[in-house]
């Protein structure tokens, strides 16, 4: 009896080590960014896991610059830009492809699965011409124009996918009561595919707000940044300063967005993505 | 309140012909229930008059209007789905209000048709309600509220009470048959349950392989049908059916003898030119009378079934038939008693090996009640 509750008393404490090392592992780097951010330039290399005191310096210097805050501002405008536009193309797209039957609908499908395959490398020089010859270089069109093409794969896959999971007989009831494929599509399937738009729509964001080297080759002016490159090309006084603590401030006050974003969808999300996994 | 007329109507799925050559006229205010096994065609056949599926070949007229290409609000119907599709995210009020204010009308029409549907339907302390709050009977009301607030020429009705629990469904028949009443409304209604056709319809239509079997009255099915599909579609237990050899008697109809029941002749017309034929006898179990037979003589009683009212015996015969016949409850038989079988020989049905119905002789007392009408 002692010997059972023993190994249960160890199983229990190995289970939350466990959990421990996991939190650990995925915490710690954000923990130590943001202890980094909060310390003076001075004790930037004193190794300590623990601030004492806390320094907002980093936090008052990195907003004062009007670039980062040209580059906050570019990159809301470009990643609501591509939400909006992915989920409203994603969803008239997954209209299409879930709802109507027609030749080739599962060709389509795999295309679009083939297209988002390619790596951004491999696009990056004819999406240069592209972006080019469209007149959107160094400006945020292309952005939004270049992230909707990486986005908009997976919108119309997920989107596809939950359009296929609502009952047909709804459709057809809205229907009967005289209601056109848009009115079917914005006032009966729009609210019941809502957990499944969070989803996706949040996916986009962060993809669009975190991407780098898209924003790095198709941006020129500090005006015209994103956030990631702006951070990435913050310096300091000379070239042999890393300028870590306004770097380390920089990334946390951008994270906050997102996790505020994930923070408010969490349970829409949670949903999202387990709908469908179990009929009911 | 319209008519529906159907002219030679076809559909194909592909190469699949799944509705052949229907033919069928629906008065104003009748209620018509189409009825047959799965994959028959019935719920195609709705469809095809809702205006969700096109039809291939053949018109659909309501009120002697062509509306083939006509939407579904355009044709004026409504529809009660199996599933009953209720919007899970609106309440009753907009569920049963979308189609009103799709269609435009002023907010103070809405309100009212709204209120008046409700209360017809007794929804009136429901209507802030989600679906998902309601029990399955009410969201059934709900769905019903739903194809009538437009107050639609025609409704239809796709298996509505097929995901009821039996108590629920014999008391919403009840309802929707007091509704049809009410409201005076045509309604075109799909099952595959004969009971529940039985019950609701003033006509029925029942379908086999996409053509029309046979369509009349429930009285003229159960008692003249024309084939042996409907003669076996209809009527519960199924009427029993048993091959005999049969013998043209002049005008007295045909002289049939089966084993282990004896020679009867029947007032059915067998064509003079065969000599004897094997055809197949149909009887209903309340038409068999059971009488207890001494020692291995007759068939043998495989189970007794007692339902208060009355009993089933469930027999064999000889060459391994089975057999249902009504008694009288209690029956004076238990399980492994021999009986002899006894029937009246008006009340039988011969088949001849397509499955048609022999046509009864006409004498002087016994005409049809109505001409039923066949399509192929």
């Amino acid at each position: 009896m002692t010997l059972r509750m023993l190994k249960a008393v160890v199983l229990k404490i190995g289970f939350w080590a466990l959990v421990g090392v996991l939190m650990l592992y995925a915490i710690f780097p954000f923990y130590y960014a943001v202890v980094t951010s909060l310390k003076p330039s001075s004790e930037l290399f004193e190794v300590s896991y623990w601030i004492d005191d806390l320094d907002f310096s980093n936090y008052v210097a990195v907003p004062s610059q009007p670039a980062f805050l040209a580059a906050i501002r570019n990159s809301v405008i470009v990643a609501v830009s591509v939400v909006i536009i992915a989920l409203l193309l994603g969803l008239t797209a997954a209209w299409a492809l879930g709802r109507v039957r027609f030749r080739g609908r599962t060709t389509v499908m795999m295309l679009v699965l083939g297209v988002s395959m390619f790596p951004q490398v491999a696009v990056l020089s004819g999406l240069f011409e592209v972006i080019r010859t469209l007149d959107l270089y160094n400006s945020p069109g292309g952005l939004i124009l270049s992230y909707t093409i990486f986005t908009l794969p997976f919108t119309v896959w997920i989107l596809t996918t939950f359009m296929r999971q609502l009952p047909d007989e709804l459709e057809e009831a809205a229907i009967v009561d005289g209601a056109s494929p848009w009115v079917t599509l914005t006032k009966v399937f729009m609210p019941l595919l809502w957990p499944a738009m969070a989803t996706t729509g949040l996916l986009a964001f962060i993809a669009a707000w975190n991407e780098f080297l898209f924003a790095l080759t198709f941006t020129l002016t500090d005006t015209q940044r994103t956030v990631p490159v702006a951070i990435a090309l913050i310096s300091g006084g000379s070239q042999y300063e890393l300028p870590w603590g306004p770097i380390m401030a920089a990334s946390v006050i951008v994270t906050v967005p997102l996790v505020v974003l994930v923070v408010i969808f969490q349970r829409r999300i949670v949903s999202g993505l387990t709908a469908g996994a179990v009929k009911g | 309140m319209a008519s529906v007329t159907l002219e030679r109507v076809n559909k194909r799925f592909g190469s699949t012909r799944v509705i052949e050559d229907v033919s069928l006229d629906i008065s104003d205010g009748e209620f018509v229930v189409f009825v047959g096994p799965s994959g028959c065609g019935k719920s195609t056949l709705l469809r095809l008059i809702a205006g969700l599926e096109s039809i291939t070949h053949g018109d659909l007229m309501i009120d002697g209007t062509r509306v083939n290409h006509l939407t579904p609000p355009e044709r004026g119907i409504g529809m009660v789905f199996q599933s009953y599709a209720l919007y899970p995210h609106m309440s009753v009020y907009d569920n049963i209000a979308f189609g009103l204010k799709l269609a435009k009308s002023d907010r103070q029409t809405v309100d009212e048709r709204v209120r008046q549907t409700a209360k017809i339907l007794q929804l009136d302390g429901l209507l802030d309600r989600l679906p998902k709050a309601l029990s399955g009977g009410q969201r059934q009301r709900v769905a019903i509220g739903r194809a009538m607030a437009r107050e639609p020429r025609i409704l239809l009705f796709d298996e509505p009470l097929s995901n009821l629990d039996a108590a629920l469904r014999v008391q919403t028949r009840n309802e929707i048959a007091h509704l049809h009443a009410r409201l005076g409304a045509t309604m075109i209604y799909v099952t595959h349950d004969q009971v529940e056709a039985m019950t609701l319809a003033d006509r029925i239509v029942v379908l086999n392989e996409g053509h029309v079997e046979q369509t009349g009255s429930p009285r003229e099915l159960y008692e003249q049908p024309m084939s042996r599909f409907v003669a076996g579609f209809i009527g519960s237990p199924k009427m029993n059916f048993l091959t005999a050899l049969a013998r043209a008697e002049g005008d007295a109809g045909c002289r049939i003898s089966i084993p282990g029941i004896g020679e009867h002749v029947l007032p059915r017309r067998l064509l003079a030119s065969e000599r004897e034929t094997r055809l197949t006898l149909g009887v209903r179990p309340e038409h068999l009378t059971p009488t207890a037979a001494a020692g291995d003589a007759g068939f043998n009683i495989l189970n007794v079934e007692y339902l208060g009212s009355e009993a089933y015996l469930y027999l064999e015969t000889p060459e391994g038939e089975a057999l249902v016949c009504r008694t009288e409850a209690p029956a004076p038989f238990v399980r492994g008693d021999h009986v002899t079988l006894d029937f009246a020989p008006h009340r039988a049905h011969l088949f001849d090996h397509d499955g048609r119905a022999l046509p009864p002789v006409h004498d002087a007392g016994t005409e049809p009640a109505t001409a039923p009408t066949t399509f192929s």
